[in-house]
């Protein structure tokens, strides 16, 4: 049995992959942590170098959300010595049916603030590192190159192949997960001969597209799961055991439920880490279609619109305009526009023949997504007065109609 | 050749089923056939010309079509195909 503040382990005792994390000059442990972390100390794959090497570590979470809360409580608890989170949000409460890691009074902090606060409470030992701010191709090798280990759980494409390009770039392992509906994905990229992000998917969808968590919704239990998940392959890849899900794609299902691993390659053809021709981060809101206004770069994908403070007035002032929500029928129970027309975006297409084409539409959604590719849809189809609203009902309930309630 | 198709759930909302028993002699046709069958699933699944997109990932039992010739790889009886959608949630 190794000891506090001995260093080494006897060989074979464990099958050990290569760690992250270095494995000489480990940290010792005080009588607390012993304590502390004894259910860990009595497993022989861990044992107390295991947890020593824990301590070591540094690790970077990418989002203090859905997957983020998982990953800061359980590597908080599990003692791993330093812990990175950058964010650059506020909480507000439709994240509390899933991101565990605020609470009600924390509605309006800041997310890292919230984090910090239970982080320590769950354990004072731990050494937390806040980047309050947006992770950026300035910024990225900068903040991650300090980390061990980089955890991405963050909610859009162009920080996902952000993160992947600048943790294949530095070398760092990135324990991805991502979430969407009731399904998740978890895998390890960028490890030494690992695959990375862009060999599973080598280009971002277009924009609107895939719809986001907040338009598509998500089941609160997954980013549990998934990030639990991310959690475990962490504490796996510092400690070296187990076999780390590098080169292999673990599906979950939670209807099923199902677990599924596929098989992974490093594709010779992948810009990053194949042929590495990409030797720089880039502008990676361009590589996903969106301007750094947030405005889409196509201009086929932008459509005509009008504001719902600009809709009221038509509307007081006895303008002749069909509004057709777009949404779907669970949606429109929460909440629709007094007169509005429903009409699912998935049915437009057998609907078209109950619509006048000389009539005035204004098609909306929840936010503006959806409707704008109803509105794409309606034009081809011979529509020619078809307006989108932007930022739908979410937006109307702000600027004209408070009652409205927003979900 | 019976071959199962298997749908992640938002596609699975439009075909009305998880799991889709489909045939041909390729990944591409059994795409194909799901199309015919399912005429909403074309844009989610292919290109408009036929192709796999680069943010849609196709798996042959466990393995990525595009180390085994793409939608022109060969299935056979009782294979499965997995359609894997790239998701950014967090």
């Amino acid at each position: 049995m190794t000891t506090p503040g001995s260093s080494g382990r006897v060989a074979g005792e464990i099958a050990t992959p290569t760690t992250p994390v270095p494995t000489v000059d480990l940290p010792t442990l005080d009588r607390d942590e012993l304590l502390r972390y004894s259910r860990h100390l009595i497993l022989p794959e861990v044992g107390v170098e295991g947890q020593r090497r824990l301590k070591a570590a540094r690790v970077l979470l990418v989002g203090a959300g859905g997957l983020g809360s998982p990953l800061a409580l359980y590597l908080a608890a599990a003692g791993v010595g330093t812990l990175g989170l950058i964010d650059h949000d506020v909480v507000d409460v439709t994240n509390l049916q899933r991101q565990v890691l605020h609470g009600t009074s924390d509605i309006g902090r800041s997310k890292l603030a919230s984090a910090a606060d239970r982080m320590r409470e769950i354990n004072p030992h731990v050494k937390l590192e806040l980047h309050e701010t947006r992770l950026t191709s300035a910024n990225a090798l900068e903040i991650l190159r300090d980390y061990d280990l980089v955890a991405d759980g963050t909610d859009n494409f162009p920080t996902r192949y952000l993160v992947n390009d600048a943790c294949v770039l530095l070398g760092i392992p990135n324990v991805y997960g991502s979430i969407f509906r009731f399904e998740g994905q978890v895998s390890v990229f960028a490890t030494a001969d690992g695959p990375c992000y862009r060999c599973l998917f080598r280009e971002p969808p277009p924009p609107g597209l895939v719809p986001s968590c907040a338009e598509g919704g998500v089941l609160g239990v997954l980013p549990g799961l998934i990030g639990t998940l991310q959690a475990t392959e962490v504490v796996k890849l510092i400690l070296g055991v187990g076999e780390p899900l590098v080169g292999r794609l673990l599906l979950v299902d939670s209807l099923g439920p199902s677990f599924r691993t596929l098989k992974l390659r490093r594709d010779p053809t992948c810009p990053a880490c194949g042929t590495r021709e990409l030797q720089e981060l880039i502008d990676y809101e361009h590589f996903c279609g969106i301007t750094t206004g947030g405005e889409l770069i196509h201009s086929e994908l932008t459509v005509p619109s009008i504001t719902p403070l600009e809709l009221a007035d038509r509307l007081a002032s006895g303008g002749e305009l069909t509004l057709l929500d777009v949404r779907e029928q669970h949606e429109w129970d929460i909440a629709h526009l007094e007169g509005a027309r429903l009409i699912p975006l998935g049915s437009l297409a057998e609907s078209l023949d109950s619509l006048d084409p000389d009539a005035e539409l204004v098609v909306h959604c929840k936010s503006g997504g959806r409707s704008a590719k109803a509105v794409r849809q309606l034009r081809e189809a011979g529509f020619t007065h078809v307006l989108n609203l932007d930022g739908g009902i979410l937006r109307w309930s702000d600027d004209v109609d408070p009652s409205v309630p927003k979900y | 050749m019976p071959v199962t198709l298997n749908l992640p759930a938002p596609l699975a909302r439009l075909a009305g089923e998880r799991v889709l028993q489909l045939s041909g002699a390729t990944v591409g046709d059994v795409v194909s056939d799901a199309v015919t069958r399912h005429p909403t699933l074309a844009p989610r699944l292919r290109d408009e010309q036929g192709q796999p997109y680069s943010f849609v990932t196709f798996y042959l039992n466990d393995e990525d079509i595009r180390f085994h010739g793409g939608f022109g790889a060969a299935v056979a009886d009782g294979d499965e195909i997995t359609v894997v959608p790239a998701i950014a949630g967090g």
